[in-house]
């Protein structure tokens, strides 16, 4: 019989992951009632072999253990008054979404897309960063040129194309 | 003396059904409120008085003595905790007195928070397993009922999360107490500390590891932390406040008592280790990551759990010392940060750093209340966290435990990183987007409600005066953990009446 028992234990207990590991909210409220008989079950396991009655009247006649029947009835009100808040929660979610499924949390979410939208302004700006770089390293090297008065190194396009743009913007040019 | 014990228990409650009796008058569940906790608080630190002159003690319920019957007990640890607790609780009560818009269903909310006032007294001062349970189950069905008050979609939301996980986690403790009692026939705690030597070593890791798995649900330590910052950020803010300072200590309560009763030779002391260091970590890098206030600080909450599964783990004196040193330091000083945050929320409608700013200037008392908490927090001198992470520093070097130490610094430096964040983005500077409330535009000074303010003075008060009465506390701190680590001389003895 406590065999049996610890096998029912087990499929309650199975039974109760499966279903709080849905999505759907009654599901998981009704995976939480298969974990409560599961407990109750083994709260009564816990007292030793069933059979005899809890309590006798002086006699030296075998009892069944009252104190494990007492936590039994004790966790049974329990999760019972709790189920019915949860079923009501879930109700109450389900008339504001018109849905049974569990949501995202919006500022979870949020914080998310903040980072990869950071992430990808963070390379954008790098991306431009080493463009301009480059512009400059152009502009140094031509304007090293010039300084030194050799007139024998022609500037790189790059740097042409700089310079040029460079003084398009001091003209006030638009383009 | 003996009354006292299940006085702080019933008290709440019948204030609790009163305040139901009295649902046509909010002002008289106020003030039955405010009273019934007032006396509670006094009763609390008559219990810490008589336990610090006269040492632990027992009452047995209805006569019936320990092992068979139901006992509530009283040592250092519970009496402190519960005192500071209950001072808490009061305060934020008040703070919610003074609130402005009455929340939806406001005259079922006195009650409820009495409850919860109740399961907090049942839980530090229970000497049974399924007793502690039972407390647990109390305090937990108040706070459901309270985190979804109002019956928004987001709390709808979040408050599934959390019943979902608390059940679980109360399942579990269940299943932990029944498979407890089948292997040692008795569910008080003093009476399954004696047993629990003859109970063969792999069950005693594996009833361990259960009860430590249970409560660090409850207590939010890694990797068991997910819902805590997705639950309370959503709750009223009264009841975030006092969720934040206490729900959690109750479950760091629950691991010291039971891992010292169980364990008097410090057998999970490891995993308990890297459980801190990992909580501590991965708590403080979530807080740098948000940009609402609410869930910084709700980030923080499991970074400061750390700290005090570090102080558990060393198991020494000074080392449990110091974590009971720590719980009474941050639950004051947590309930302070939400109630400012509570403040700001009021004045200007938002919590998200990119809507704020500025307050500095308007509102140079939320300013003021912030920083104490905040710098208190941080570990800066001379406030009451500086004392409790020098004190969790020593305790840390004496066992050289270099790494944990190490790793407990530089988590104190990032948590002041992240408070600096709340403070350039709510006090300093201007806001990036106006301000909700159109009450919080334009530059003139912000004021919340009078009661508001007063409570969290009170409260900054509290934490200020743990800083300053530093040495003594320390003292008893260290009372209360040679108390838990000479068990059997103490809490089994007291309990069992040998």
């Amino acid at each position: 019989m406590i065999l049996v028992l610890a096998l029912v234990v087990g499929v309650l207990f199975t039974g109760g992951t499966y279903l709080l590991l849905q999505r759907t909210l009654t599901r998981t409220i009704l995976g939480l009632v298969l974990y409560g008989h599961a407990v109750n079950v083994l709260l009564l396991l816990a007292g030793g072999r069933a059979g005899a009655p809890p309590l006798v009247d002086g006699t030296n006649a075998p009892i069944a253990d009252p104190l494990a029947q007492a936590m039994a009835l004790t966790a049974i009100v329990i999760t019972f008054g709790i189920g019915a808040f949860l079923l009501a929660l879930a109700y109450r979610s389900w008339t504001l979404t018109g849905d049974d499924t569990a949501e995202d949390d919006v500022e979870d979410r949020r914080i998310a897309q903040y980072a990869s939208d950071q992430y990808e302004e963070e390379m954008t700006r790098l991306a431009e960063l080493k463009d301009l770089e480059e512009l400059n390293d152009a502009e140094v090297a031509a304007f090293a040129d010039r300084a030194d008065g050799v007139e024998a190194a022609e500037p790189t396009e790059a740097a042409e194309a700089a310079v040029s743009a460079d003084q398009r913007r001091d003209a006030g040019d638009p383009t | 003396m003996n009354v006292i014990l299940p006085l702080l228990v019933v008290l709440p409650l019948l204030g609790a059904g009163l305040s139901m009796a009295a649902w046509r008058s909010v002002r008289i569940q106020q003030v039955l409120g405010v009273a019934v906790l007032t006396v509670c608080v006094a009763l609390s630190a008559l219990v810490t008085f008589e336990v610090a002159t006269d040492g632990p003690f027992a009452v047995a319920m209805g006569g019936w003595q320990a092992p068979m019957g139901i006992v509530l007990v009283a040592d250092l640890l519970s009496a402190m905790l519960l005192t500071v607790s209950l001072v808490t609780v009061l305060g934020v009560f008040v703070y919610a007195i003074g609130q402005p818009r009455a929340d939806k269903g406001a005259y079922y909310f006195h009650a409820l928070y009495l409850v919860l006032a109740a399961g907090v007294s049942a839980a530090f001062l229970t000497g049974d397993l399924f007793n502690l349970f039972v407390a647990f189950e109390i305090m937990l069905s108040a706070s459901y009922v309270l985190i979804t008050l109002g019956g928004r979609g987001e709390q709808v939301r979040s408050g599934m999360t959390y019943i979902v996980i608390n059940l679980l986690a109360s399942t579990l403790l269940v299943t932990t107490v029944g498979l407890i009692y089948a292997a040692t026939g008795s569910i008080n705690m003093a009476d399954v500390a004696v047993r629990f030597a003859d109970v063969p070593d792999g069950m005693q890791m594996a009833l361990g590891a259960l009860l430590l798995v249970t409560f660090g649900i409850k207590a939010a330590i890694f990797p068991l932390f997910f819902w805590l910052p997705d639950a309370y950020p959503t709750a009223p803010v009264a009841v975030t406040a006092v969720f934040a300072g206490l729900l959690t200590k109750i479950g760091v309560y629950a691991i010291i008592r039971t891992q010292t009763l169980l364990f008097p030779d410090g057998g999970g002391a490891t995993l308990v280790l890297v459980a801190a260091a990992l909580t501590m970590i991965v708590g403080v890098l979530g807080a740098i990551a948000q940009d609402d206030m609410k869930r910084i600080l709700s980030f923080h909450i499991i970074s400061q759990i750390g700290y005090m599964l570090f102080g558990l783990g060393l198991y020494t004196v000074s080392g449990i010392a110091a974590a009971v040193f720590f719980i009474i330091h941050q639950i004051p000083v947590k309930t302070v940060l939400f109630l400012v945050n509570g403040l700001v929320e009021t004045v200007t409608g938002t919590a998200a750093l990119h809507r704020l700013g500025g307050l500095l200037r308007r509102s140079p008392f939320i300013a003021a209340m912030f920083l104490l908490g905040a710098l208190s927090l941080a570990g800066i001198p001379p406030l009451s966290g500086f004392f409790g992470k020098v004190a969790l520093v020593q305790a840390g070097f004496e066992s050289e435990a270099w790494v944990i130490t190490g790793i407990s610094i530089a988590v104190s430096v990032l948590t002041l990183f992240s408070m600096t964040k709340i403070w350039a983005g709510v006090f300093w500077g201007e806001p990036y987007e106006a301000p909700p409330l159109r009450s919080a535009r334009g530059t003139g000074p912000l004021r919340a409600p009078a009661l508001m303010n007063t409570a969290t003075i009170a409260l900054v008060a509290v934490t200020v005066a743990v800083a300053i009465f530093a040495q003594p506390l320390w003292e008893l701190s260290v009372e209360a953990s040679e108390q838990l680590l000479n068990a059997e001389a103490n809490y089994i003895d007291v309990v069992l009446g040998r």
